[in-house]
């Protein structure tokens, strides 16, 4: 996953408009070069590093790459796969072989129907964007509790905030279980106080997880939350 | 077409009817993200026209049949409410309106960078809330900044802007009475940072001279409203930060 929008330089482009000449830098992503000038092919944040110039984008599709945590629900099942949406332009491939459970050909449903969550990870994209799924893994199951909640895929590294220390926080403030897909689903499971007010702050991080004020907004929004013990 | 003889469109000080002058535009406001639900959308009121926009997408082309393994398909839903002139619109899909949807998917098509998301579908409403005149321009303008609010990667942002002809004389950005009884339309998609044109329809005569004229018109304007544009995207952001 992209670093959020760590490090970028406060300016905001649009698609079509000219960051600047190309002059020897590399064109990241969300940009490309086009008559020795740098265009922006996103709305978002200018970001220059390590000579390479790319636009953070403010919304953004979730592109699955390989090794991603995320939590994904069931849209379709075969004899021996289930499709996943996965939150993104291409639907994932679970196959029973990938499965935590011992699956036999035409029993796929008796474990998965369509509508049921999970955590996966995703094992493989190749070229042509077709995503595996995987539910090998420590921690990766079956979803049977908690709220999901969704979040823009760009501000997933709010959430988690460096070093995880925003999650924390807010998992100490709500005192829920809280799992932060990469594909911007966000699993919380705990009393339902605590679950109202992560969706609270989920849904704060959502409208202004890209202004300067989000950190001072979650604190105010920290003086409502639940009581430790209340639930 | 010869538009109408008797129909008078042109004041005697040479303004037009509406007090604008031949090369003035009627005026716009966008504003971006107006639908919570949408991936991204965006309002226009350009005069009395008011479209709103809605994309939602990248998303898994359904059905399959309709995939392109290479790129994402546009699939654009132009409608116009029944609510929308004085006369009640029939509900639902006309041959107008497939029409219109088409040529804005097509038109949108050669701005966003569709590579990226092969074998994905993006999915795009436009809903016309009031009408004038020039609702397949206006249709597009709130789709381009739609697209762009919801993050899709383009070239440019697209704008849509037309020219005609009333009383012989060249005039921009045609309004009602115009559209109706003026001797030709010239509605066209403008990508303004490369100048290139991403649609281009006519309909009525213009001579070369006219039409040179007239396309003079189209790109003035549309650096008029791609700054509105991008003013409105800029908006919906602003107070946004490291």
């Amino acid at each position: 996953m992209s670093q959020g929008q760590i490090g970028a330089e406060l300016r905001l482009v649009t698609p079509g408009m000219a960051i600047g000449p190309l002059s020897g830098k590399r064109v990241g992503s969300g940009a490309l070069a086009q008559n020795e000038q740098i265009i922006a092919t996103r709305l978002g944040w200018v970001r220059e590093m390590n000579n390479t110039v790319s636009v953070d984008p403010i919304n953004a599709a979730y592109m699955p790459r390989s090794g991603d945590l995320i939590i994904a629900t069931v849209a379709e099942v075969r004899n021996n796969l289930w499709f996943m949406d996965i939150n993104g332009p291409f639907q994932g491939l679970l196959p029973m072989s990938l499965a935590p459970w011992k699956v036999e050909f035409g029993a796929a449903r008796q474990h998965m129907g369509v509508g049921d969550s999970v955590m996966a990870r995703v094992q493989e994209v190749d070229e042509c964007h077709n995503v595996v799924l995987t539910m090998k893994g420590v921690g990766l199951r079956r979803i049977n509790e908690g709220a999901i909640l969704s979040v823009p895929v760009n501000h997933v590294e709010r959430i988690r905030g460096n070093n995880n220390e925003t999650l924390l926080r807010l998992r100490e403030i709500c005192d829920c279980r809280i799992m932060v897909g990469d594909n911007g689903k966000v699993l919380v499971d705990g009393s339902a106080e605590g679950i109202s007010w992560a969706r609270s702050a989920i849904k704060l991080a959502g409208n202004s997880g890209h202004k300067q004020t989000f950190s001072a907004d979650l604190s105010a929004l920290e003086k409502s939350a639940p009581k430790r013990g209340d639930a | 077409m010869g538009g109408y003889g008797d129909v008078k469109l042109l004041r005697d000080d040479g303004l037009r009817l509406d007090g604008r002058k031949i090369d003035e535009m009627r005026p716009i406001e966008i504003e971006a993200g107006i639908l919570p639900g949408a991936d991204g959308s965006a309002w226009v009121k350009h005069g009395l026209n008011i479209a709103v926009a809605a994309v939602y997408g990248p998303m898994e082309a359904h059905p399959r049949k309709i995939q392109r393994q290479d790129r994402c398909v546009i699939d654009v839903r132009y409608n116009m409410a029944p609510f929308s002139t004085s006369d009640r619109i029939r509900p639902g899909y006309n041959r107008r309106s497939r029409e219109i949807s088409k040529v804005t998917a097509e038109a949108l098509e050669s701005v966003v960078i569709c590579e990226r998301y092969p074998r994905s579908k993006i999915r795009v409403e436009i809903e016309i809330l009031s009408a004038e005149a020039g609702t397949r321009c206006v249709g597009i303008t709130a789709a381009s900044v739609a697209l762009a609010d919801a993050g899709i990667p383009m070239r440019d942002l697209l704008v849509g802007v037309a020219s005609g002809k009333v009383e012989d004389i060249v005039v921009l950005d045609l309004d009602k009475a115009e559209d109706n009884y003026g001797q030709a339309d010239l509605p066209v998609g403008i990508l303004p940072n490369t100048g290139e044109i991403a649609f281009l329809q006519m309909d009525g005569d213009l001579s070369p001279d006219e039409f040179n004229l007239a396309m003079e018109y189209n790109f003035k304007a549309a650096a008029e409203i791609h700054e509105i544009m991008v003013d409105a995207l800029k908006r919906r952001y602003e107070g946004g930060e490291n």
